[in-house]
């Protein structure tokens, strides 16, 4: 096999075969007793909240934490190519990517301070 | 370059070679390594429960085949044989998908996961035991590992119930938080080894591990790979005080199952991810080669000494979930950003500020001569010294500390006067700092403790559909 991301394709249909086969499994084989309780939302015994579709709400620190992953998971992105041919790009690399380290961390570090990466 | 150190460089030694490899070839091995994970999973489970029992006094599941080893093929089983419930607020068609997601992705790690070197097969067939290799393994499990969690936000965010959203936020946070210091710890490693390739990063470990070389690289890959698979101490997402079940709550029978399963193929995932990158990968350890030759480190034996490191990480999980406590959220998060990120940005920044000065100057810092002796040697020196008074620290019992006073400077009260009411107000209440507890007036029933029961029902995480 020269290309090696055949192998990939078949890993993920024999995946998706198991994952997919299993659901039909259980709805085959398992019982249905319809209840009208059995199907609502689970509130440990109270009756549920109203909770409509894409209208529940959380707070805004996730949102906070997403956005701060996006800048970092960019940054890391950008370190692995640079890791594998380090040799390659020899100094000038090196001295690069010291430069974007820097400027990652002024905003990582102005966040902090900030108090963007405190919870409460 | 200094010989003595050519393995803190050794560079591209070769990737593992699969031109002999047909379509059925990767069908067949494939399927193997799915058989090897449902397999491992239903061990994992009798495992972690016997380990957990071990640990609390109990004797874990011990009556279903030798040791209870089968008792894992019923529990899993019966989820099968469970009503799926669709529950009614749902979003029926992502509520469906989700569980789908989650398994697929953890299923997809191993792929690239080398489980030994090339061996011979009767009839002459040479193939590595590893499915594939890609230029970009490590990124490619990253990748999966980032499509992991839509599976746990959108299953949690379609139930249309608030635990499991609140569950599925969390869950979300933390593992996009601790990835980034998973991937930080990484990059060192790809700096040293010069390759995405996994089975090129185990080649390059032939005569130094990476985890000894790298070891606050590998510390934080491992701090982070407990919030990444959502365990004790990190288990916030499942909190089960708090949240129920988090974003599986809404699920019943095989949509569970998946979710369930999903969940310790990552830890197998991190495991396997743990191995290959720091511990070697299928490589024996070397005081085996050293003690019986070359032979231990090549052919069927890697499969040996790879499994034995997955498990050697999959009890440092149990472990650590029958030791700590939970985390709080607002310090699980703090820790993440505040702690793991910095450390490992810092180290990335040493290492390659090293790796520069060796490689692109002429002063090589490895050769310096300390006494006659190399900088290696003088470095494994202190790091025996330090390991022995470690050691000798630990085994000598604390004796003549006096007890640690309760907050900063805060006065323990004299004891007072009248006496304690256990029942102030009707309810029982637990005594005040300086306050006495009246001895029991039962105190006559207290005995020895009970022998542990045997027990196969009252373990902790029973898999409920």
């Amino acid at each position: 096999m020269t290309n090696p991301y055949i192998p990939l394709l078949i890993m993920g249909g024999l995946a998706l075969l198991l994952g997919v086969g299993g659901l039909a499994a259980s709805a085959v084989i398992g019982p249905k007793r319809y209840n009208k309780i059995k199907v609502d939302a689970y509130e440990c015994g109270i009756q549920p909240s109203p909770h409509s579709i894409g209208a529940g709400r959380f707070p805004i620190k996730y949102y906070i934490v997403a956005m701060t992953f996006i800048i970092f998971d960019i940054e890391v992105v950008f370190l692995y190519p640079w890791a594998v041919s380090f040799a390659e790009l020899a100094g000038f690399g090196l001295i690069a990517m010291f430069g974007f380290l820097f400027l990652i961390t002024v905003p990582f570090v102005y966040e902090w301070r900030r108090g963007g990466l405190d919870w409460d | 370059m200094n010989t003595n150190l050519a393995p803190i460089l050794a560079r591209s030694t070769g990737a593992a070679d699969f031109s002999n490899d047909t379509i059925w070839v990767s069908v067949i091995k494939a399927v193997a390594i799915l058989l090897f994970l449902l397999l491992s999973v239903l061990f994992a489970l009798w495992f972690e429960r016997r380990i957990i029992a071990r640990f609390q006094q109990r004797l874990g599941p011990n009556v279903r085949g030798p040791f209870g080893l089968v008792q894992s093929i019923p529990d899993a089983l019966k989820l099968i044989l469970k009503e799926d419930i669709t529950v009614k607020a749902a979003d029926k068609v992502i509520y469906l998908i989700a569980p789908v997601i989650s398994v697929f992705c953890a299923f997809m790690i191993y792929a690239v996961i080398p489980f030994g070197p090339m061996v011979e097969l009767p009839g002459g067939f040479t193939t590595p035991l590893q499915l594939t290799d890609t230029p970009v393994s490590i990124l490619y499990i990253l990748g999966i590992t980032g499509l992991g969690v839509y599976g746990i936000v959108l299953g949690g965010w379609s139930s249309g119930s608030s635990y499991p959203l609140l569950g599925a936020v969390r869950s979300t946070a933390q593992i996009i938080s601790y990835e980034l210091g998973m991937s930080l710890a990484l990059v060192s490693v790809l700096l040293v080894a010069g390759s995405m390739s996994t089975s090129e990063i185990v080649n390059s470990q032939e005569n130094l591990w990476w985890a000894f070389a790298l070891l606050p690289a590998f510390v934080v890959y491992l701090i982070s790979a407990f919030g990444e698979v959502n365990r004790l101490p990190f288990d916030l997402p499942e909190a089960e005080g708090e949240l129920v079940a988090g974003y599986q709550t809404e699920y019943s029978s095989m949509k569970f199952a998946w979710f369930y399963l999903a969940e310790y193929i990552n830890m197998l995932n991190v495991a396997a991810v743990a191995t290959t990158v720091f511990m070697g990968g299928w490589r024996a350890p070397w005081p085996l080669v050293t003690l019986f030759g070359e032979g231990v480190d090549q052919g069927w034996w890697g499969l040996l000494w790879f499994i034995l490191k997955i498990w050697l990480f999959m009890f440092l999980f149990v472990w650590v979930r029958a030791t700590l406590l939970r985390f709080r959220y607002d310090q699980f998060m703090a820790f993440g950003w505040k702690v793991l990120i910095p450390v490992a940005l810092v180290w990335l920044g040493l290492v390659a500020a090293f790796q520069g000065v060796r490689h692109f100057t002429s002063f090589d810092p490895t050769a310096i001569d300390v006494g006659g002796l190399s900088l290696r040697t003088v470095l494994f020196g202190i790091a025996g010294i330090l390991i022995v008074v470690t050691i000798v620290m630990y085994l000598i019992p604390d004796r003549g500390k006096k007890p640690a006073v309760e907050g900063a400077g805060a006065k323990v009260p004299e004891p007072a006067d009248e006496p304690f009411d256990a029942f102030a107000g009707g309810y029982p209440v637990p005594p005040l700092p300086g306050q006495k507890l009246p001895p029991s007036t039962r105190r006559a029933r207290v005995t020895t403790p009970a022998a542990p029961a045997e027990d196969e029902t009252t373990d902790e995480e029973k898999t409920d559909g």
